[in-house]
């Protein structure tokens, strides 16, 4: 059935076909609409969900922590400082190795205040052990959701997809929301590899000495370099029911292209546009969408930039000191390979500015007529 | 692409206005695309929405600085606001008020409609006299003046998208649709 929602009801969509047991969360602005109408469905008997209050995000996430080590599936939602208050505790789900999956939707970390897209939340979470896949539309939103609890109850890490503030999270367009029983038939209930029975009580994550701890660090290791694999195969079935696929990355545009731009979010929905106009234009360009940042696909990346001069890589994200999380990211997983281009590193739309078509191409034209960037980081659309 | 910008006030529904003429034009078949103005807006303050309708799916993912309509839910934004930023010329400023068109003559190179959603969403009891609820009534008017979308669409998103009040709604969109009166103001 397709019907005209927000990122957000996407997302409340996707939780409730997950058949969901156990949701926790505190509002935050722009996620409170998620876990608003979850309560709603849930306070009015529609959905068969226990629904924990809490008084943070701190909190949210502990008592998901409890639910899914008995082994129940369980859902929050959480922005900015929420996710920044979660920071302990998402160490904790990805250590004790639960499928937890969380919806993170970007945005800027104060001060000064701001309630606006960027990444730059999500981002600083990078090292905690979960999984992260960032969505272009409301569709792969809702379908990242389903694939989500799959990927993470093989792998037994936790999942957070990541959609932009407002862009996505309160635009409403059209989305196919599809049956409970279809979604039944493509994932299964969770059944849990240590389930917890009150009648053999059990004790969780106590102290581990140096003689273990180590190889417990191992073993998230490995289990994020099953994540491409699994991914594949889980985004295979989810194919045969629902016919659409979106990839770790996705390459358009031109076959051969000297440039390439890479972006992540909905960043990449305006430049589908851009790289369109540009080679109807006759330029020789295409575009790569990252959608999982952790792990990092730099396999994927590697195969998908081959033959390319130039990529031009645009970040909604600073980590100061650095730049873009993005092209960091990228360069490490390039240096080892043969192919070698040159980056440029831009920096857009922090705290919600517009990326517009016009900055995107800006973005272009100066990868294009630069055989090396003036500098480190390159500003676009900046106020001077 | 069609793209339409709604001004209104904190509280009027300006927001609903987006959704449900959203969804009257995926009824007909087109790619549509609505959102608010990302802001911190209050009751009272001025607000808008935006809306994008197209017969292919739409890529575009930044503000609407170019709108090709206007649907004004309250006439005193004319003057507070820089209502007519970027409307493109000859496009239709739909106006909630109680005035015929020529009263707005200084918003010239653009096609004028007025017609008085206030008064028939106080006669059909949607909001409260001093805090009418005017966004459906005015989606019908709109459906008149442009001719872009039909009223069963209107009809049917209204019953699917307002909450409460479905019937008066409808026929509050179905009476703005037949007193509206329009007046093009060709010199620039």
């Amino acid at each position: 059935m397709k019907k005209v929602i927000t990122g957000n009801q996407a997302v409340a969509y996707g939780v409730i076909l997950s058949r969901v047991e156990v949701v926790s969360a505190y509002p935050i602005t722009p996620q409170t609409t998620i876990v608003e109408e979850l309560s709603e469905l849930i306070a009015n008997g529609r959905l068969n969900t226990r629904f924990l209050k809490v008084e943070s995000e701190h909190s949210a996430m502990a008592a998901l922590i409890g639910a899914s080590t008995v082994g129940v599936r369980c859902f929050t939602a959480t922005s900015s400082h929420g996710l920044a208050y979660m920071h302990e505790m998402l160490h904790w789900a990805s250590g004790a190795r639960l499928p937890i999956v969380m919806v993170n939707v970007n945005r800027a970390i104060g001060p000064p205040w701001n309630i606006w897209s960027d990444q730059s939340d999500s981002l600083s979470q990078r090292d905690t052990g979960w999984i992260q896949l960032y969505c272009e539309n409301n569709q792969e939103v809702l379908d990242t959701i389903l694939q989500a609890y799959r990927i993470a109850e093989i792998v037994r890490l936790p999942v957070m997809v990541v959609l932009d503030a407002f862009v996505l999270s309160h635009t409403s367009e059209p989305v196919d929301i599809p049956s409970m029983e279809e979604v039944d038939r493509f994932l299964p209930p969770f059944c849990p590899s240590y389930p917890f029975e009150p009648e053999e009580p059990k004790a969780y994550s106590v102290i581990t000495t140096p003689e273990y701890f180590f190889e417990f660090r191992y073993k998230i290791q490995k289990a994020m370099e099953e994540v491409s694999e699994v991914s594949r195969k889980v985004e295979d079935e989810f194919y045969v029911h629902f016919k659409r696929r979106y990839g770790a990355i996705e390459r358009y545009g031109g076959e051969k292209a000297d440039l390439l731009l890479l972006t992540s979010g909905t960043v990449t929905s305006t430049s589908r546009l851009v790289v369109k106009k540009l080679i109807e234009q006759g330029i020789n360009v295409a575009g790569v969408k990252i959608k999982r940042f952790r792990p990092f696909p730099a396999k994927e990346i590697s195969e998908a930039i081959k033959g390319a001069e130039k990529l031009a890589v645009i970040d909604r994200n600073l980590s100061p000191g650095v730049g873009g999380i993005f092209a960091q990211e990228l360069r490490a997983a390039l240096y080892p390979g043969e192919e070698k281009p040159v980056i440029f590193g831009f920096i857009s739309g922090l705290g919600g500015r517009d990326i517009t078509p016009e900055l995107i191409e800006e973005a272009i034209h100066y990868a294009l007529s630069h055989s090396q960037p003036e500098e480190e980081i390159l500003w676009l659309g900046l106020k001077k | 692409m069609i793209e339409i910008r709604f001004h209104g006030r904190g509280g009027q529904g300006a927001q609903v206005a987006s959704k449900v003429l959203a969804v009257a034009f995926f009824h007909e078949g087109y790619f549509v695309q609505s959102f608010p103005a990302f802001g911190v807006e209050r009751r009272g303050a001025p607000v808008m929405a935006f809306l994008r309708i197209d017969r292919e799916p739409i890529h575009l993912r930044v503000n609407i600085y170019e709108p090709d309509h206007l649907v004004v839910l309250d006439p005193t934004l004319i003057g507070a606001v820089d209502l007519t930023s970027g409307l493109k010329p000859n496009g239709w400023i739909l106006i909630n008020s109680y005035q015929p068109p020529e009263a707005f003559r200084g918003l010239k190179g653009f096609r004028i409609a007025t017609v008085d959603a206030t008064s028939i969403a106080i006669r059909h009891g949607l909001g409260s006299r001093t805090n009418p609820i005017v966004n459906t009534a005015i989606l019908g008017a709109f459906s008149k003046i442009t001719g872009l979308v039909g009223m069963d669409s209107i009809t049917l998103a209204i019953r699917e998208e307002v909450p409460g009040k479905k019937d008066e709604n409808v026929r509050a969109a179905r009476e703005a649709y037949n007193e509206v009166t329009a007046e093009f103001h060709s010199e620039r």
